[in-house]
């Protein structure tokens, strides 16, 4: 348990903040997308926010992070800009990608966000090059890859924990395990004892952790990270949690009973750490605040990215290759 | 000017430009004891294991860590060994490398140079053989570079290296061991610059990799019987050098497309296409190609030799094309 009377308030007010923002940044797209805004899909981490806060809470702003086609609060919480990524999800101009990527392929560079991918599992041997390239030019940074359940039973998963364990490269995985691998449950698809045992296997240190217990999440990110700045090469995190939503937006789930899901709202992230933010004595109208807040910046950044202009047409041409004339023989 | 095989042009290449820049590094597996080929023998002593990595027999991570590695601001030259394995990474190139600068909206450049021997070699029958390279010229987002000669190995591969985008390099197995002519002094091919082989005005023979010296074989014979063909090699399959083709073209009239790979969807079929659209007037004769029949390659020589485009086919399609049409 954790002791609500030592707690940093200010630093777990913050992070509710973030969860908060996250959200809000989920539900204004959403409706967004009920109202013919967000043209393509969209896949929510709505009941996930502990492990976007709790994992890249700990990194630091050069460190890098390399995320899924669920990725939004992976993203805002590396600190990449929320109209930026809303802009992307409508299409406009001034996106994260010029409008070129949208919600599965957001990347913000400029903070160390490698992309969103839309390939289960792709990110983990990207990931892991990033952290050799980081390595081989003697860089103190490190990587962390955050990807679902779905991608353990993947190749790529077992080719890149071996060579960051072959190479001891600075990687934290993290699996964030929301039991749905899309439509189907991932325990009926994963033989033996799943992500943890598998890194173990190959001698990468791994552990497991209630992923919508934040403060959980927090602590055993941190205890993560410094192992690894310190140089002991790589080490897996496996968050427990439960995505609210379908697999996409659209998606009705009716796959799993009713009672599951209403029994996992009640274990909500936010309404946990907003729970132990008010036993340590935080104001409930503080807390109403945060909320408020957030919901009011996430929707008038709706808004704001309705009103942004298309990008110019010419950019479907630009930033292919170098070398050649996209358009040879094309119409 | 020096004596240098294929192979060991190709090893200077990557010498000299790991020389010239400390971000170029190579991975893949056993490059310590020089790669499956030798092309990287000795490289570990000069450059270390950092720079001369070699890595698990894992062909996605290979591929996928490179690109990793290219976006935090290394060139790695990726080695898969034989292209048909690098079927085992089609993700990494075609979903991550080739589409990460436009999909992330130009942030950042994937600069990586991927090795990949392609060819019939030796009885290597069907997953040691291919010839894949139109694949990869239909993949937005890559480079496509085929040389046939030791000084555009070393030429095109050190281009390669400095280009910022992803380029699969696709040396020809049974080149190896082939000796040319090769600059001491730094030689660099420009890429998208096609080779005239051999200048004629009677038809005109557009060719790469391999397929180059039966096509130069050919045009030889050929000439005896007073034929003169013009052989141009692609060297770069994407971007091809349309002006050059095309101002071939237009001087013979006529074009006979070679390849090794299988024809059906063939890069042979793009160039038959493109000049067959824009030169329907200069053309005296139907465009032509050859290639490989639609069949794995078996491994018997016997069997080998049937996917393989002969210098009799090369010559007889020729003789074909130059024929008088009959009287209509």
């Amino acid at each position: 348990m954790n002791d609500a009377h030592n707690l940093d308030r200010e630093r777990f007010g913050a992070v509710l903040t973030l969860m908060h923002r996250i959200r809000a940044f989920e539900e204004a797209a959403i409706a967004a997308q009920k109202g013919g805004l967000v043209l393509g899909a969209i896949h929510p981490s709505i009941g996930q926010e502990a492990v976007a806060a709790g994992v890249c809470g700990n990194l630091q702003a050069a460190d890098l992070m390399l995320s899924t086609h669920r990725g939004h609060g992976h993203t805002l919480a590396k600190g990449a800009d929320p109209l930026a990524m809303m802009r992307e999800l409508f299409g406009r101009a001034g996106g994260t990608c010029g409008g070129k990527g949208g919600s599965m392929h957001i990347a913000d560079f400029g903070v160390g966000m490698l992309g969103a991918n839309g390939v289960v599992g792709a990110n983990i041997p990207i990931a892991t090059g990033a952290a050799h390239g980081l390595k081989l030019q003697g860089s103190r940074q490190i990587v962390a890859c955050i990807f679902g359940d779905g991608a353990i039973n993947r190749g790529p998963f077992l080719e890149g924990l071996n060579w960051a364990r072959v190479f001891d490269l600075p990687v934290l995985f993290v699996c964030e395990d929301n039991g749905f691998s899309a439509t189907t449950r991932t325990r009926d698809m994963t033989g033996g004892a799943g992500a943890a045992a598998r890194a173990q296997s190959i001698g990468i240190p791994a552990e497991e952790v209630d992923g919508n217990d934040v403060l959980a999440v927090d602590a055993a990110a941190r205890a993560a990270i410094a192992a690894i700045r310190a140089g002991k090469g790589p080490v897996l995190l496996h968050c427990r949690t439960y995505r609210i939503t379908g697999h996409t937006a659209v998606d009705p789930a009716t796959y799993r009973p009713a009672e599951e899901v209403e029994a996992q709202r009640a274990n909500c992230p936010i309404h946990r750490l907003r729970a132990v933010l008010a036993l340590s004595g935080m104001d409930r109208a503080a807390l109403q605040q945060i909320h408020d807040r957030a919901v009011q910046e996430m929707n008038a950044i709706a808004v704001q990215a309705s009103e942004t202009d298309w990008p110019d047409p010419a950019a479907a041409f630009s930033d292919v290759q170098d070398m050649g004339d996209p358009r040879e023989r094309a119409y | 000017m020096a004596t240098e095989t294929y192979l060991n042009a190709g090893r200077r290449a990557v010498i000299e430009e790991m020389q010239r820049d400390d971000a170029v590094w190579a991975l893949g597996e056993d490059l310590g004891r020089g790669g499956v080929f030798g092309q990287y023998k000795g490289l570990q002593e000069m450059f270390g294991v950092d720079r001369i990595a070699d890595t698990p027999i894992s062909e996605a991570c290979i591929m996928g860590a490179a690109v990793g590695a290219a976006m935090t601001g290394t060139r790695p030259i990726v080695e898969m060994r034989f292209s048909d394995f690098a079927l085992c990474a089609v993700d990494e190139l075609v979903n991550q490398a080739a589409k990460a600068r436009f999909m992330f909206g130009g942030q950042m450049r994937v600069p990586m140079v991927v090795r990949e021997p392609i060819g019939m070699w030796r009885s290597s029958a069907a997953q040691h053989s291919q010839s894949l390279e139109a694949w990869y010229t239909h993949i937005p987002g890559l480079v496509v570079v085929a040389p046939a000669t030791p000084a555009d190995n070393l030429g095109l591969l050190k281009s390669a290296i400095r280009n910022d985008d992803p380029v699969v390099y696709l040396e020809h197995k049974n080149l190896w061991a082939l000796e040319g002519e090769v600059p001491e002094a730094e030689h660099l091919v420009p890429l998208g610059k096609a080779d005239i082989a051999r200048a004629g005005d009677a038809v005109t023979i557009v060719t790469w990799s391999g397929m180059r010296h039966g096509c130069l074989r050919a045009a030889q014979t050929l000439a005896g019987q007073g034929i003169e063909s013009e052989v141009i090699d692609l060297r770069t399959l994407w971007p091809w050098d349309r002006d050059t083709v095309f101002a071939s073209v237009r001087r013979t009239g006529r074009l006979l497309v070679v390849q090794e790979a299988v024809s059906v969807s063939g890069f042979g079929a793009e160039i038959a296409a493109s000049v067959a659209e824009a030169l329907h007037h200069d053309l005296k004769a139907p465009v032509r190609r050859l290639g490989a029949p639609r069949i794995p390659i078996a491994y018997a020589p016997a069997l080998e030799d049937r996917a393989r485009v002969g210098d009799q086919a090369i010559i007889d399609a020729v003789l074909g094309l130059v024929a008088p049409c009959p009287a209509d």
